[in-house]
C-alpha cells in the first residue's frame, strides 16, 4: 500500500467519524469541535489531491473564521436546553430519512458502477492547486472579475454598517 | 489594454466615483448636498461615456466583457434610471428624515453592478454584477430603518434573493461542468460542436440559471417577493428597483438566451411562453384587488415582466429589440408614476391608498395630468410609449408562431386597463376627502419632466429608438 493510499484512508476515516460525531452530539460545543476536526481532515484530503492553496484556505476560512463565529453564536445564545430536547417522530423526519436513503443509494451506485472517468490527474490539474498558479491566473485572465469583486465586498461591508448602526446622528 | 479600459469606461468611472462619494461623506461636514450634486453629475457623465463608447464593438479583458453597442445602450439606460432616482431622492429622504450620504453612493454602486451585468460575456462577471446590484438593493430597501415595513422588505428580499443567487451559482457551476467554460462564446461553440463533458448536466444548469434570473426579473412563479418588497421599500428605491433592476435582469437574459436557445436540449421557448403568460395574468389579476397604490404598481410591474418575456419567447432580433424598446419606455413611465407617488406621500406611509388620490385633479391639476399620461402609457394606450412597446413585443410573438401568447397578452392588457383607468377616474371624477397640505414638487419636477418627455417622445416617434435597438443585435449577434 502506498503512502498516498494510507494517508487518504486515515483522513477519510477521520472525516467520516467527525462528521458522524457532528450530527450525533447533543452538546452544541462538542458538535462544533467535531466540525472543526472535520474541516482539518478535509483540508488534509485536499493536500493529497495536490490542492495546497485550497487546503490552506479551508483551514483559514472554515476552521478559522467561520467556526469561531459558530462557537461565538453558541456562546451568546447559551443553548443549554438543547441537551434535554427529545425528538419526536414526525412526517418531516420521515421525509428526511427517505431523502438520505436516496442519496446513499445514489452514492453506492456511483461507486460500485463502472468507472467512466480517469483516476489519474491530468497535467493541467496537477498544477492547478499551487498558490503560484492561482496567483498567475488571478492576475492575468481573471484580473477584471478579481477587481470587480472588491466592489461587491465594499458594498457588503458598507451596507452591513448602515443597517447595523444603532443610532444615527445627523 | 486601452481598448479594454474603453469598453468598460462607464463602469470603471462610476465605481471610482462611487468610492470617492463615500470618502467625501467622511471628509466634509454636512456633505449631503455636495454628495447629491456629485452623484448626479457622475451619473450624467457615465451616461455620456456610454454614448461615446456606443460605436465600439468587441470583447475585452480576456473575453470577460463586451463593449459598445448592447452594453453601452444599457449603460446609458441605467445611468438615466439612476439619475432620475437621485434627482427625486434628496427631497424624499429629507422628508422621511433618513438622508445619509451613503444613499447616493449605494445608488451609484447599484448602477455599476447593473452595468457589469450588461457588459458580461462570462458567467463570473454576470454573477458579480448581479450580486453588486442585489446587495445594494437589499440595503436600499431597508433604508428606513425605523419603519418595520421597510426592514421587513429588506429582510425578505435578502433571504429570498440569497436563495435565488444559490440557484444561479449552482446553475453556473453545472454549465461550467458540462461545457468546460464560462465564456458565452465558448459555451455556444461547445454546445454546437457537441463537445460536452456531461450532457445531462446542461439542461439542469440552464434551468437553474433561468430560475435565478427570473427571480431577479420578478417573473412567475418567482414573483411572490415583489409586492411585499416593493411596498415596504422607500418609494424612490422601489421606482429604481422595479425599473433599472428589471432592465438589468433582462440585459442578463438576452445574451444568455441567445447563447443557449438555439442549441439547448430543453424547450426553452415553450418554458418562457408559459412563464410569460402566467406572469401577465397573475400580475394583472392581483393588481385588480389592491387598494394601496405602491402594491398595485408592484403587481403591475410583475405583469410587465411578463410582457417583456414575450420578446425572449420570440428568440428573434425583432423580439430582442422589442425588449430593449419596452425596457426604455418602462423606465420612464414606471419611474414617473412612482415620482408622483413619492411627491404625494407623507412620512409614516400616509397617503398611499388609492382613495387618497380622490379629487387630485382639483388640488394638483398638473400632477394629475402627468399621472394620467403614465397610467395610459402603462396600460398601453396610444399615442404613448407603452403602446408601441407592447405592439413590438406582441408582433414579435406572433412572428414566432405564438399567437395564443399574444392573445393572453391582449387579454391581460384589457384586465390591466381596469385598474389603471380606475386610478384616473378616482383623480378626476371623485371629490377629495378633507383638506390636506401637499408636499412641494421641487427637484422632483425636473425628473418628472424628463420622464414625461420620454414617454411622449417614445410614443410619437418610436422608430428612432427602435432602429437603434435593432441595430444592437445586427452587429453583435
Amino acid at each position: 500500500m502506498s503512502l498516498h493510499v494510507i494517508m487518504f484512508s486515515l483522513l477519510a476515516i477521520l472525516a467520516i467519524a467527525t462528521g458522524v460525531l457532528l450530527v450525533t452530539r447533543r452538546n452544541p460545543v462538542s458538535a462544533a469541535v467535531s466540525l472543526i476536526l472535520h474541516f482539518f481532515a478535509l483540508s488534509g484530503l485536499y493536500l493529497t489531491l495536490n490542492a495546497q492553496f485550497l487546503a490552506a484556505v479551508q483551514i483559514l476560512v472554515y476552521a478559522g473564521a467561520i467556526m469561531v463565529l459558530v462557537v461565538f453564536v453558541i456562546m451568546l445564545l447559551n443553548l443549554g436546553k438543547e441537551q434535554n430536547m427529545r425528538e419526536n417522530f414526525n412526517p418531516r423526519t420521515a421525509i428526511t430519512i427517505a431523502m438520505s436513503a436516496a442519496l446513499i443509494m445514489q452514492l453506492v451506485l456511483t461507486f460500485t458502477g463502472n468507472p467512466t472517468g480517469k483516476n489519474q490527474l491530468s497535467a493541467a490539474s496537477e498544477k492547478i492547486g499551487s498558490p503560484a498558479e492561482i496567483g498567475n491566473i488571478l492576475y492575468s485572465t481573471y484580473i477584471f472579475p478579481f477587481e470587480a469583486i472588491s466592489l461587491l465586498l465594499l458594498v457588503a461591508v458598507v451596507g452591513s454598517i448602515i443597517l447595523a448602526k444603532r443610532t444615527v446622528d445627523k | 489594454m486601452v481598448q479594454d479600459l474603453l469598453f468598460t469606461a462607464p463602469f470603471t468611472f462610476l465605481s471610482v466615483m462611487a468610492i470617492i462619494a463615500m470618502v467625501l461623506d467622511a471628509l466634509i461636514v454636512n456633505s449631503s448636498r455636495i454628495t447629491f450634486i456629485f452623484s448626479a453629475i457622475t451619473l450624467l457623465f457615465s451616461g455620456i461615456l456610454g454614448i461615446s463608447t456606443f460605436g465600439l464593438h468587441g470583447i475585452g479583458f480576456n473575453g470577460m466583457v463586451t463593449g459598445g453597442g448592447f452594453a453601452a445602450y444599457f449603460d446609458i439606460l441605467f445611468s438615466i434610471g439612476g439619475l432620475l432616482t437621485i434627482l427625486t431622492s434628496r427631497q424624499y429622504l429629507q422628508r422621511e428624515n433618513i438622508e445619509h450620504d451613503e444613499f447616493y453612493s449605494l445608488v451609484l454602486f447599484a448602477v455599476a453592478g447593473m452595468m457589469l451585468i450588461a457588459h458580461s460575456n462570462h458567467l463570473l462577471i454576470l454573477f458579480i454584477g448581479i450580486e453588486v446590484m442585489s446587495v445594494s438593493f437589499y440595503i436600499l430597501s431597508g433604508y428606513m430603518r425605523n419603519n418595520a415595513k421597510s426592514v421587513e422588505s429588506s429582510l425578505k428580499y435578502f433571504l429570498l434573493g440569497a436563495f435565488a443567487t444559490g440557484f444561479l451559482v449552482y446553475g453556473i457551476a453545472l454549465i461550467y461542468g458540462s461545457t468546460g467554460s464560462m465564456d458565452y462564446n465558448q459555451i455556444a461553440l461547445n454546445i454546437n460542436n457537441n463537445a460536452l463533458n456531461f450532457p445531462a448536466l446542461l439542461p439542469v444548469g440552464v434551468a437553474l440559471i433561468v430560475i435565478g434570473l427570473s427571480f431577479k426579473a420578478a417573473a412567475f412563479p418567482f414573483h411572490q417577493w415583489a409586492p411585499d418588497v416593493y411596498q415596504g421599500a422607500p418609494t424612490i428605491v422601489t421606482a429604481f428597483m422595479s425599473t433599472a433592476g428589471k432592465a438589468a435582469a433582462f440585459a442578463a437574459f438576452i445574451p444568455i438566451v441567445t447563447v443557449l436557445m438555439p442549441s439547448a436540449p430543453v424547450k426553452l421557448q415553450m418554458i418562457f411562453a408559459v412563464m410569460s403568460a402566467a406572469t401577465m395574468l397573475i400580475g394583472n389579476i392581483s393588481a385588480l384587488a389592491q387598494t394601496n397604490i405602491k402594491r398595485m404598481l408592484a403587481f403591475s410591474s410583475v405583469a410587465h415582466a411578463g410582457y417583456i418575456m414575450m420578446g425572449l419567447v420570440s428568440g428573434s432580433q425583432y423580439g430582442y429589440s422589442g425588449i430593449v424598446f419596452y425596457l426604455t419606455a418602462y423606465m420612464f413611465m414606471q419611474i414617473g408614476s412612482f415620482i408622483i407617488v413619492a411627491i404625494l406621500e407623507r412620512n409614516g406611509e400616509k397617503y398611499l391608498e388609492l382613495s387618497d388620490y380622490a379629487g387630485l385633479s382639483k388640488r394638483h391639476p398638473v400632477l394629475a395630468a402627468f399621472m394620467t399620461i403614465f397610467m395610459f402609457s402603462l396600460a398601453g394606450i396610444p399615442p404613448f410609449a407603452g403602446f408601441f412597446g407592447k405592439y413590438f413585443l406582441f408582433t414579435a410573438a406572433i412572428d414566432a408562431g405564438f399567437l395564443w401568447l399574444t392573445l393572453v397578452g391582449v387579454l391581460s392588457s384589457i384586465i390591466s386597463v381596469y385598474f389603471y383607468i380606475g386610478l384616473i377616474v378616482k383623480m378626476y371624477f371623485t371629490e377629495p376627502e378633507g383638506q390636506r397640505e401637499d408636499n412641494e414638487v421641487g427637484m422632483s419636477g425636473l425628473s418628472l419632466i424628463i420622464t414625461i418627455a420620454g414617454v411622449i417622445v417614445l410614443g410619437i416617434l418610436p422608430s428612432g429608438i427602435l432602429s437603434i435597438a435593432s441595430n444592437l443585435f445586427n452587429s453583435t449577434h
